[in-house]
C-alpha cells in the first residue's frame, strides 16, 4: 500500500488509496448563464455581434461549425454584449468560454 | 492410376495459401512485435491439435481491380483444437493478408466457427488482428458484422467467448469483443476505438497519439473494456489457458475440480484485517487467505480497483469471488465498481459458478460527477444481478456494511443463500459519525462543548450499532464467525448449496439497468 491519503465518507475518515480516474475527476461549478461556451469542439465561421451592442433573445451570435453542421449560437435573453473571446476562422476546444454578457 | 499426383497437387496448394500474406508482409507484422496469425493460434493450442477449415476460401469482390487479388484463406484463419485436452473453436485474423480486413468470404468463415462452437458447446477464442472493413465490399463488410455480432449476442451465456485484440480493432470490429465475456489486452500491440486519432484530429481538433486513445493500459484502466492486460502475446496466451481451467465449457456444465489444497500458511488471516474500520489492507490477502492453494486469479485489475473480482477454487471447485476493496477509495461502491461487480456476477451465474462476496464498505462514493454520471442506474445493477442469480450465494460481512450498499452487496434481503459475519462487522445504516451527527443533532448543538457532546454519542452509537448482532437478532445474519472459521463456513455452505433449486418466475427475460 502506497500513497495513503485521507478519504471521507459521510463523516467518517478512512485511510485509503485513491484512483487516477477519481482525482482526475472534475469539480462541477454553476453555470454561469452570461458565459457562452462551445458545446462542442469545431470552428468559429462568422460572428455577427460586436462588442457593447445590445442583442435580443434568440438571435444568433455566430456560427460554430462542428461535424460537418453549422451550428447557430443565440442569444440566450436580451442584453449587451461584454466581451467577445474568439475570432471568425479560429477553432475552439469543447466548453471554451467564446462569449461574455453584460 | 495412383493417387499421388492429386495428393501433390493438395499440398501445393495448401503451401502456397499457408504463406498468408507472404515473406515481405510477415516481415511487416514482426517488424510490429507481433506474431503471425498461424503463430498464435498453435501457441494457444495443445501441440499439434490445430485443425484448419476454410482454407481455400476466396472473396468474390469484383470492384475497385479487387477481382485481379487473391486474398489467402481472405484474411482469417479459422479451426478447432484442444487446450488441456478439451476442445475450442477459434479464430485468428490475419493482418498479413490485405491488413486483416473484413470482407464478406472473411466474415462468413467467422460465423461459420461461431456457429459450430454454439452448436458443439465449446468455448470460442477470437483473435483480432484487422484494419477494419474492405471497403472495396461495401455494405456486405458490414453485413458481415452484423452476423457475427448477432451471434455473439445469441452465444452469451451459453458458451465462452474470449476475444484476444493482437493489432488493430477499430470502427464497429469493436463491438464483437464488447459483446464477448472476456477482453485480452497486449501493451503496445492493442488498439481499440470507434473513431482513431486521424478523424479525431480532422473533426474536433483534439491531437492524441492510438496507444493513448485506445491503447492497452487505456482498455484496462480506464474505460473497463479490456479484461486482463498482459506485457507480451506470450503472456496473455498464458492469462487465456489459466482462464479456461477456472471456467465451464458450456452453461450445462460445471467447472471442472481440482484435486483440494489448503491456502499457503503465510497467509494468516487474523493478521491482515485491522480492526479499525477506518484502516486499509489488501482484500486480495483476505481471499488468498480462503482460497485453495491461496491461488486467486483476478480479473479486471486495473479497472475500478475499489472492487475485486476474480476466479479461486474452494475444495478444488470454481468459485467466484466479489469483494471490496478498503485499500482503494475506501472500498466505496460507485459507477465503474458497479459495473464491473454486476458483469462479473451474472457471468458466474450463467455459468454455475458459487459467488462468495466479502463486504466490507463504507456506502456509495459521494460527489456530483458520481451522481450526474448516473451512479442511480450503474448501483442498480448490483442489485439486479445479485437478485437475479441462483447459483449459491454466500457473504462474509468483515467490517464495514452501511447503508444502501450493505443491502446490494449480496444481502439476505437479495437472497443470499449464507450470511456470515465477523466480530468486527459493522452493519448499519451509515457509520458512526454520520450517523451520530443526524441523530443527535439537537443534542450536539446544544451542548457547551459540542465537540465533546458529538464525540460522546459517536461512540454511543458505536457501541449500540457498529456491530454484527443487531442484524443477527433479526436474522438478517446467520451466524457470527471467528475469521480463521472463515474458510471451513465457506467449504461447508458450498457443500450443501451443491444441488441448489431456485426457480423464478417464468418471463422471457428481465429489463436490468443497462
Amino acid at each position: 500500500m502506497e500513497n495513503l491519503k485521507e478519504f471521507n465518507v459521510d463523516g467518517t475518515v478512512y485511510k485509503t488509496e485513491l484512483t487516477k480516474k477519481f482525482e482526475n475527476r472534475k469539480n462541477w461549478e454553476r453555470p454561469n448563464p452570461k458565459n457562452i461556451l462551445s458545446f462542442i469542439p469545431g470552428t468559429i465561421v462568422e460572428i455577427f455581434v460586436k462588442e457593447g451592442q445590445e442583442v435580443k433573445a434568440g438571435e444568433s451570435l455566430m456560427i460554430l461549425e462542428a461535424m460537418k453542421m453549422k451550428n447557430q449560437i443565440e442569444m440566450p435573453f436580451d442584453g449587451v454584449i461584454k466581451k467577445i473571446h474568439v475570432e471568425e476562422g479560429v477553432r475552439v476546444p469543447n466548453k471554451m468560454l467564446m462569449l461574455e454578457i453584460e | 492410376m495412383s493417387l499421388k499426383r492429386n495428393i501433390l497437387d493438395l499440398r501445393k496448394r495448401k503451401e502456397k495459401v499457408l504463406q498468408g500474406g507472404g515473406e515481405k508482409a510477415i516481415q511487416k507484422q514482426v517488424a510490429m512485435g507481433k506474431l503471425t496469425a498461424r503463430e498464435r493460434v498453435t501457441s494457444i493450442l495443445d501441440e499439434d491439435s490445430f485443425h484448419e477449415y476454410d482454407l481455400f476460401v476466396e472473396h468474390e469482390a469484383r470492384d475497385f481491380g479487387m477481382e485481379k487479388k487473391q486474398l489467402h484463406g481472405d484474411g482469417v484463419i479459422i479451426g478447432t483444437g484442444t487446450i488441456y485436452g478439451e476442445p475450442v473453436c477459434i479464430f485468428a485474423q490475419d493482418f498479413t493478408v490485405a491488413g486483416g480486413s473484413l470482407g464478406l468470404m472473411h466474415a462468413r468463415k467467422i460465423t461459420k466457427i461461431m456457429d459450430h462452437a454454439l452448436k458443439m458447446r465449446v468455448p470460442l477464442i477470437g483473435i483480432n488482428d484487422s484494419g477494419g472493413a474492405r471497403i472495396q465490399e461495401g455494405v456486405n463488410s458490414l453485413a458481415g458484422y452484423g452476423e457475427i455480432f448477432f451471434r455473439n449476442t445469441l452465444a452469451s451465456g451459453v458458451i465462452p467467448q474470449l476475444s484476444v485484440i493482437l493489432g488493430p480493432c477499430a470502427g464497429g470490429a469493436v463491438y464483437s469483443p464488447a459483446l464477448t465475456d472476456f477482453v485480452f489486452v497486449v501493451e503496445n500491440i492493442s488498439k481499440m476505438f470507434i473513431t482513431g486519432p486521424e478523424v479525431i484530429k480532422t473533426v474536433l481538433g483534439e491531437e492524441i497519439s492510438m496507444e493513448e486513445l485506445g491503447g492497452a493500459r487505456v482498455h484496462s484502466e480506464i474505460t473497463g473494456n479490456a479484461h486482463f492486460y498482459a506485457q507480451s502475446e506470450y503472456e496473455c496466451f498464458e492469462q487465456i489457458k489459466k482462464l479456461l481451467t477456472f471456467i465451464p465449457w458450456h452453461n450445462g456444465k460445471k467447472a471442472k475440480a481440482f484435486p483440494p489444497k489448503p491456502p499457503k500458511p503465510e497467509y494468516k488471516i487474523e493478521e491482515i484485517v485491522p480492526a479499525d474500520p477506518t484502516q486499509p489492507y489488501d482484500i486480495r490477502n483476505v481471499i488468498k487467505a480462503i482460497a485453495d492453494d491461496s491461488d486467486f486469479f483476478e480479473i479486471m485489475e486495473n479497472f475500478a480497483r475499489n472492487i475485486v473480482i476474480g476466479f479461486g477454487r474452494m475444495n478444488g471447485e470454481t468459485v467466484g469471488f466479489v469483494a471490496n476493496q478498503p485499500m482503494v477509495l475506501a472500498g466505496v461502491l460507485d459507477c465503474d465498481s458497479s459495473d464491473k461487480a454486476a458483469r462479473f456476477i451474472r457471468y458466474c451465474d450463467s455459468f454455475n459458478i458459487p459467488i462468495v462476496t466479502l463486504e466490507d464498505m463504507p456506502g456509495y462514493l459521494p460527489g456530483v460527477d458520481q451522481e450526474h454520471m448516473g451512479v442511480i442506474r450503474h448501483g442498480a445493477k448490483i442489485l439486479y444481478a445479485y437478485s437475479e442469480a441462483t447459483v449459491p450465494k454466500i457473504t462474509v460481512i468483515i467490517r464495514k456494511a452501511y447503508g444502501g450498499g450493505y443491502i446490494a452487496m449480496n444481502s439476505r434481503h437479495m437472497k443470499a443463500d449464507f450470511m456470515f459475519a465477523w466480530p468486527t462487522a459493522e452493519i448499519a445504516v451509515m457509520g458512526p459519525e454520520g450517523a451520530a451527527n443526524i441523530i443527535f443533532r439537537k443534542e450536539i448543538m446544544a451542548a457547551e462543548d459540542p465537540e465533546a457532546m458529538r464525540k460522546e454519542k459517536v461512540a454511543e452509537y458505536k457501541e449500540k450499532f457498529a456491530n454484527p448482532y443487531v442484524a443477527a437478532a433479526k436474522g438478517y445474519i446467520d451466524t457470527v464467525i471467528e475469521p480463521e472459521e472463515t474458510r471451513n463456513m465457506l467449504l461447508h455452505s458450498i457443500e450443501v448449496s451443491n444441488n441448489k433449486v431456485d426457480r423464478r418466475p417464468e418471463k422471457k427475460h428481465g429489463i436490468p439497468p443497462f
